[in-house]
């Protein structure tokens, strides 16, 4: 990994109304390889996945991508710096076709790129048997993948993925993962996860965050804290 | 027979134009979720800027490329300065807004033009069963509607335009520019708007000429689904033809009437429109 | 799909004209009926105070905010309370006062309590007819299908014009005041006073209606069908229900509006009314019953003062005519841009920052 961080946090604080939802919270997460956000819930995870991409307003503090200062950044230029988010639920547009859906990821770029929508297909075989079939016919897991998807049609730098395992069988969260991992190896993708299955997440990240109340509580390598008996008790669950 | 043959010709020709209002109408639902009560007096406006321009210039088509600029420069206004700030915080005050522009709009004509009747000279003429007019009429909305279709389906644009409608926040983190997406929706639907009243409003203009055509067109909408494009075409000529005959078979003061039949038979059966898709409740 | 009402800016801040019992306090207050009645005899005493002082063409206006409240007050339980729009409350509004008309014309030796009677049945059974053909209905299909209703109705009047009197409508006399009032109280005056009574009585009904189980229910159903569904709330019933407080309220407001007007034409009762009367309530305010109270001053004055300015500054007749119009789209658009909660809301935020300091 590289010394300097690609996406630094300074100090961000956020607000839902009076409540702050962000506090004051810091770190970084260098270039290539997948980290976990981790909490119990209303922590902040998805709060911080959002207002690094703008579609929740920082109340003040910093964020940096790869040296830029994309703290007000509005949301759809996020993309254009490199910054892909798949949000909770996934976001796929149900009433669009597998094809348009992962059509729009690519579509800031312009041109449409059948390269990337091939590597993609590739990647994800059950989304290219269904390219012309709305997105309304895929089950919660294809879903998932086809919200994936898109977001890899941008060509991202940076992935951040809000609770992917939301709702989905062990079995297909397992494939999830394992394809995380596998992008993180074979890319120079960085991964960030926000997840609720700590335990998960733990097993396949190499480095964790743990938000308590909007707060940074714990972090470290992900075995570290997989066996912190007081980190995982206090703050994961189990 | 010829009676019947007369009546359903004249159906289609009003039809169409109800049918273009409803597009309209339809396209502003699909990107904003609103029904924008002001489209007609959008429409008013942009025929009346075609008759001064028309005067001015001696040309019709001229008038009409001024017609459906208007359209696009009134509509795209309206989203962007009055309606979005509103919307934002409330639907309901969204509609209501419109309401509001409406009457503005509405006004200020009557204001500017007067109450009293101009003459528009039309560019085809009306004689005949299913007159050069008439055929003018369905020929252009139908040119529209495939336009239309082309747009949306094929083009980049056009998915940006129905990603920004159907889910927001997935089509800004796509880098889509939402806002400016609704404002084009809001500028295409009022040049069509302006297109229906070039079609429904000469040869004799005045102030309130389009309110009737406003309620047959929203009918049409409702009628057809306001989710479907193809709905509000099928529900302008359901309102149309239904007019047309019953105007011709029993009277033409029960025409509104024969309409309100036709909504609550409609709806009773489909609450969402003809062509809506069903939709399931989120839990 | 979900409906379009009902949303933030409509979910009541003050939701109901009278405040709820504070706890702790000992037995002896009054139930919330009495409360309300009590509240409307004092505003009564107000109006008749008023009344007292001006002449003949206030009490004339006062009258008509008198009926515009009430079916302003009708209009807001349908739409602020059950969350169901209608674009076609002047149909109410039309039917009442045609009925009112009709009574006078051909039974003219039945008592005014009596016409308003029926005049209140006749409407319970429109209510309960376009509230049940309308009950499946959500959001811009409501509104259409109401919108509809507003524009075909008066086409009725049009179609048996010997039994409605086509577009000129029926003129007829009404019953002045009584003998014994005869030189105290002139005829508007005494109008007024039949108009306010009965509104008021008709509002601390809705007010106790909306602050009782009822209104709960219909709240719930506005905030979340599905969810009030299942919690066993009887949806389609409330609805209709709903629909038929409302045309109660209008075509009570409608025969008040006969009986002072002693006309009623088809044109009186256009959309144009139907659409003013929803956005003067929103401009008032939805959430609550005091919003109709400013719609129906808005309603009434508005135009009142747009004719008056255009008069004096001697502006051509086309923009005299137009103006009112202009002016209360203008307003509209003005309020819903900086106080979307109206002008109650703003009232509201107003007396609470008051408080605060």
């Amino acid at each position: 990994m590289s010394d300097k961080p690609l996406l630094q946090v300074q100090d961000l604080t956020a607000h839902h109304g009076a409540v702050r939802a962000l506090d004051r919270v810091t770190l970084d997460v260098p270039e290539r390889g997948l980290y976990a956000v981790l909490g119990a819930n209303g922590a902040g995870k998805s709060t911080l996945l959002r207002t690094l991409t703008g579609l929740h307003p920082a109340t003040s503090g910093r964020v940096t991508l790869d040296g830029e200062d994309i703290t007000h950044l509005p949301a759809e230029r996020a993309v254009t710096k490199g910054l892909a988010h798949v949000p909770e639920g996934g976001g796929v547009i149900v009433e669009l076709t597998v094809e348009e859906n992962l059509r729009l990821g690519g579509i800031w770029r312009g041109r449409h790129d059948p390269d990337t929508m091939a590597e993609v297909l590739d990647l994800f075989p059950p989304l290219e048997q269904r390219r012309g079939k709305p997105a309304g016919t895929l089950s919660g897991g294809e879903r998932q993948m086809l919200a994936i998807g898109r977001a890899l049609m941008a060509r991202p730098r940076v992935l951040l993925l809000d609770e992917p395992s939301l709702g989905l069988a062990p079995m297909i969260t397992e494939q999830i993962f394992t394809l995380l991992g596998d992008l993180r190896d074979r890319t120079w993708l960085t991964v960030v996860l926000v997840e609720q299955n700590a335990a998960g997440a733990l097993s396949t990240t190499d480095h964790g965050f743990v938000l308590d109340q909007g707060r940074l509580a714990a972090e470290g390598a992900s075995d570290d804290l997989l066996s912190d008996d007081r980190t995982r008790h206090a703050y994961l669950g189990f | 027979m010829t009676h019947f043959i007369n009546l359903t010709l004249n159906g289609l020709a009003t039809g169409a134009a109800y049918a273009a209002l409803a597009l309209s109408l339809v396209i502003i639902y699909q990107a904003t979720r609103l029904v924008n009560f002001a489209q007609p007096a959008f429409a008013l406006l942009s025929v009346y800027a075609a008759l001064a321009v028309t005067q001015l210039t001696g040309s019709y088509w001229i008038g009409f490329a001024a017609a459906l600029a208007t359209g696009l420069t009134v509509g795209a206004a309206a989203e962007r300065l009055v309606v979005r700030p509103i919307a934002r915080v409330s639907p309901l005050n969204g509609i209501i807004v419109t309401l509001g522009m409406l009457l503005v709009v509405q006004g200020v004509v009557g204001m500017v033009w007067g109450n009293e009747q101009h003459g528009f000279g039309y560019a085809f003429s009306y004689v005949g069963r299913f007159s050069p007019a008439d055929a003018f009429a369905v020929g252009a909305v139908a040119a529209v509607a495939v336009l239309l279709f082309l747009l949306y389906r094929f083009t980049p644009f056009g998915l940006r335009m129905r990603a920004a409608a159907h889910h927001p926040e997935a089509a800004r983190l796509s880098g889509v520019r939402v806002g400016l997406m609704l404002t084009a929706g809001w500028a295409i639907a009022s040049a069509i708007g302006a297109l229906a009243g070039m079609l429904a409003g000469p040869p004799f203009l005045s102030p309130n000429v389009f309110d009737t055509v406003f309620v047959f067109g929203i009918t049409a909408a409702v009628i057809g689904g306001l989710d479907n494009p193809f709905g509000s075409i099928l529900g302008g000529m359901l309102i149309g033809l239904g007019g047309s005959y019953v105007s011709g078979y029993l009277g033409s003061e029960l025409a509104t009437l024969s309409a309100l039949v036709i909504v609550v038979v409609v709806l009773s059966v489909r609450p969402d429109g003809i062509l809506a898709r069903p939709t399931a409740r989120k839990v | 799909m979900s409906t379009t009402t009902g949303q933030r800016a409509d979910r009541p801040t003050g939701a109901v004209s009278t405040p709820p019992q504070p706890p702790g306090r000992r037995g002896r207050a009054l139930p919330l009926p009495a409360r309300n009645l009590l509240a409307a005899a004092a505003a009564l005493a107000l109006v008749t105070a008023l009344l007292m002082v001006t002449g003949d063409l206030t009490a004339l206006r006062l009258a008509a905010v008198g009926y515009t409240f009430l079916a302003l007050a009708g209009l807001q339980l349908l739409v602020g309370g059950s969350g169901q729009v209608s674009l076609g409350h002047g149909a109410f509004m039309m039917i009442g006062a045609y009925s009112m008309a009709l009574l006078v014309l051909h039974l003219p030796m039945l008592p005014l309590a009596t016409n308003l009677l029926i005049v209140i049945a006749v409407s319970v059974i429109a209510g309960i007819a376009v509230g049940a053909a309308t009950a499946r209905l959500h959001g811009p299909y409501l509104a259409g299908a109401t919108l509809i209703l507003a524009v075909g109705l008066p086409g009725i009047a049009h179609r048996y014009h010997d039994l409605f009197g086509g577009s000129n409508g029926l003129n007829v006399r009404m019953a002045g005041a009584p003998p014994f009032l005869d030189g105290i109280v002139s005829t508007s005056q005494w109008q007024a006073l039949v108009v306010w009574f009965t509104a008021l009585l008709g509002l601390a009904l809705l007010a106790t209606v909306s602050a009782g189980r009822l209104g709960r229910r219909m709240r719930a159903i506005r905030d979340d069908e599905t969810a009030a569904a299942m919690a066993g709330i009887p949806v389609g019933r409330t609805k209709v229900v709903a629909f038929v407080i409302a045309s109660a309220a209008g075509g009570l407001a409608g025969g008040l509006q006969a009986y002072v007007l002693g006309t009623v034409t088809p044109s009186s009762f256009s959309l144009v009314l139907s659409l003013t009367l929803i956005a003067a309530l929103v401009l008032g305010g939805i959430a609550g019953l005091w919003g109709a109270l400013w719609a129906a001053f808005a309603v009434v004055y508005l135009e009142i003062w747009a004719s008056e300015l255009a008069e004096t500054l001697n502006l051509g007749s086309d923009v005299q005519n137009n103006l009112p119009l202009v002016l209360f789209g203008v307003v509209l658009i003005l309020v819903l841009r900086f106080w979307p909660l109206g002008v109650q809301g703003a009232l509201q935020t107003l007396r609470a920052r008051v408080r605060r300091s």
